[in-house]
């Protein structure tokens, strides 16, 4: 190691991999993993999820994690979004969806209405 | 794309609880669902509750498994990883019967809300085995601090403002030894790590060596700067196989990226690390006899002055840190002495890992803010006693250390109010004793150690401890007289007064501390030849209550000897004579009949 820019660059590279292990993040998406939900397509969503979050560099800030079956299986991949007291519910999510849920619902703040449990009751 | 991390603790507790076939199992399971590039599994050092391991965490959900076992394995990759169902019955639960939904955060449990880790910040969070995790956890960010920006009396100055104390027993102010290294000059200066953990219940060193070996290598390289040394050794003990494997991989890594070496960071600056085996004897982690034992030759004390920092290893000035002690530093430097003397107390800064022992719940490894009391460490992080068993005392600073009796449990821990009631700091071993231990058997234990230990230099140490041995087995065997006790006394004192080095000097503490706080336990042993916790055998016999026996003959059949007599549904005796007081028919009475006395 010959100067202390070389030492930054590791840490930078490397603090995104290990900023999963401190918890706490302030906002949450929970994908659905059940047998309903894996065999509606829920893992690539989830896979979908991780990448993005990971390449805007949100891996802290943003928990994805799963969940089992909560009982709706027709809607399922099923994806809620936490923050704060706010739930927002995503249904038939594809990994499309997925990238743009994070772009328009993590990033911008504002839901997708059209994709959400009550839009699609209606 | 790695979505979960799961942290497997590869400390020595838990990998003899067979946290390898855990990682072993887990990586197959997660090959076979096909999760192994969603799933990253990363053996780290102890998590601390060692009472509980095998101890996984699942990140980012925060999951904590207890008490895994290798055949648990299948079950949480297909239920947790694969399916997002977290797997209830393992998940560490501080009440019997919580519910999933109110087990609190790891934070939040009484065990960790109030720690605060500073030695062992990286225990259990990152791979030791990788510096790359290391460094992101700013890791070298404080060599690269010193060598860059800072002058050595610069640093010196730091670690004396900062009030850090040595943690290996004797709490030297650590920026004073660095000064007087400093201020000597030499064609050659050594730095010395001290991980010759040698009291028997303390593990905070393996465990920081074991779960973060790089911030050791880091503060030491920091140290070298400091004093003007190009060299360092570590002294480990050959009992800790894991510590030293991951202290080679480090250095090799430390090594490979310039961390350790020639010309670090482009700052002119040299240092390297060697690694010195220990083996095994206690008295090599007094430190004079641990550089004669570096030298090569038998580890035993030498006379002081001179002081290592004036005359140490190979005669050249050298400064010798304890691993927890080093542990800080880097810490220290980023942070800044305000923030390492903004926790504590007066007297002693900062944070102390203890680990817990003995008759406690919450076995483990634990570190808090010096000036914590006794009472919080033992009934709110510890988890109480047992069994529902009365706390009778606390030992710490292991065979050189004394014992704290209840009356002390709200004294704030620190190196003044240790010493000040009898005990010392040490290294931070606690050993919790409940009603059943006899405090007179407890001092012996402690003798008998360092009977053995004693390297046979000097008198006093040599033949001293092994005539006050030889009165307490005398005690404990019934066969004490009244002026035993007096001679006690003078023997503790003259040791203490006349041995060469701190092994010799400390070894009394255990005999006097029980004598001042349990002398009516000595009382009862000498006067009344009775052993008040039951626990010495020639000094108390078994008996059968003829009211509470329903004479079932469950006990005479259990009974090795056939010392128990007696006819079905009549009162049962046993013959004193033949009894070997093994407590067989305790354990097999259902009605509590019999005694002990």
């Amino acid at each position: 190691m010959k100067s202390l820019e070389e030492l930054k660059a590791i840490r930078e590279r490397m603090q995104n991999k290990v900023v999963l292990r401190e918890g706490g993040a302030d906002k949450r998406i929970v994908v659905g993993m059940a047998t309903c939900g894996i065999a509606a397509g829920a893992r690539p969503v989830l896979n979908a999820f991780v990448e993005e979050i990971a390449n805007r560099g949100l891996t802290g800030a943003v928990e994805v994690s799963q969940t089992g079956c909560i009982g709706m299986c027709r809607f399922e991949p099923i994806v809620e979004v936490f923050e704060g007291d706010q739930r927002v519910t995503y249904v038939h999510v594809d990994p499309v969806k997925a990238r743009e849920i994070v772009a328009r619902h993590i990033v911008g703040g504002e839901p997708i209405v059209e994709y959400t449990i009550g839009a699609a009751e209606k | 794309m790695i979505r979960t991390h799961v942290l497997i603790c590869g400390g020595t507790g838990c990998t003899s609880g067979g946290s390898q076939a855990i990682a072993d199992n887990l990586k197959a399971e997660l090959e076979r669902l096909g999760l192994q590039d969603e799933v990253q599994v990363i053996r780290t050092g102890c998590f601390g509750l060692c009472a509980m391991g095998p101890i996984m965490i699942v990140y980012p959900e925060g999951t904590y498994y207890s008490r895994v076992k290798p055949e648990d394995v299948k079950e949480i990759a297909e239920e947790h990883f694969l399916k997002g169902r977290i797997v209830e019955r393992l998940v560490h639960k501080e009440e019997a019967g919580q519910k999933l939904e109110d087990v609190p955060a790891l934070g939040e449990t009484n065990f960790y809300k109030t720690q605060m880790r500073v030695a062992l910040r990286n225990c259990g969070v990152i791979n030791p085995e990788n510096i790359e995790e290391y460094i992101a956890m700013d890791g070298y960010a404080a060599l690269g601090k010193v060598l860059t920006e800072m002058t050595p009396a610069e640093v010196i100055d730091v670690m004396k403002k900062s009030g850090l104390r040595g943690r290996g027993g004797a709490g030297f102010p650590t920026g004073m030894k660095w000064q007087f290294a400093a201020a000597n000059d030499a064609d050659q200066k050594y730095v010395v790590c001290n991980a010759d953990e040698g009291d028997p219940g303390a593990f905070m060193d393996r465990s920081v060596l074991e779960g973060d070996p790089h911030a050791v290598l880091e503060a030491m390289a920091i140290a070298g700067y400091a004093i003007g040394a190009s060299k360092g050794f570590i002294y480990v003990r050959a009992e800790y196989p894991i510590a030293v494997e991951r202290l080679k991989i480090a250095i090799g890594q430390a090594r490979e990226y310039g961390l350790l070496g020639e010309d670090i960071f482009g700052t002119g600056f040299n240092f390297d690390i060697d690694i010195r085996l220990g083996a095994g004897a206690f008295v090599c982690g007094e430190e004079t006899a641990l550089l004669t034992s570096i030298e090569g030759n038998r580890g035993e004390p030498r006379n002081k002055p001179p002081f290592p920092a004036n005359k140490g290893l190979f005669q050249k000035p050298t400064i010798i840190n304890n691993v927890e002690t080093l542990a800080n530093i880097p810490q220290i430097i980023l942070k800044g002495a305000d923030w390492f003397a903004s926790m504590g107390t007066e007297d002693s800064k900062g944070t102390k890992v203890f680990a817990l022992g003995g008759a406690i719940n919450n076995t483990g490894l634990v570190e808090i803010p010096l000036g914590t009391t006794l009472r919080h460490i033992i009934y709110d992080i510890g988890g109480g006693i047992p069994k529902g068993r009365q706390f009778k005392a606390v030992q710490t600073g292991g065979p050189s250390g004394g014992c704290i009796p209840a009356q002390f449990l709200d004294t704030p821990i620190d190196y003044a109010n240790l010493t000040k009631i009898g005990a010392m700091m040490g290294s931070g071993g606690m050993i919790v004793t409940d009603d059943s231990t006899c405090m007179v058997d407890f001092a012996r234990f402690f003798l008998d150690f360092t009977v053995d230990e004693s390297c046979g230099k000097c008198t006093p140490c040599r033949i001293g401890t092994r005539r006050l041995l030889e009165l307490l087995n005398k005690i404990t065997d019934g066969r004490g007289e009244p002026e035993d006790l007096d001679k006690l006394e003078e023997l503790c004192y003259y040791i203490k007064a006349n041995a060469l080095c701190a092994l010799g000097q400390t070894a009394p503490n255990p005999v006097l501390s029980t004598l001042k706080y349990f002398r009516d336990e000595y009382e009862a042993h000498v006067f009344e030849k009775r052993c008040p916790a039951g626990v010495c055998k020639n000094l108390m016999h078994y008996e059968i209550q003829p009211d509470v026996c329903r004479g079932c003959t469950a006990c005479a059949r259990k009974c090795p000897v056939g010392a128990i007599s007696g006819t079905v549904k009549q009162p049962h005796t046993i013959d004193v004579k033949k009894c070997i007081k093994c407590g067989a028919c305790i354990e097999t009475c259902k009605f509590g009949a019999i005694v002990k006395k």
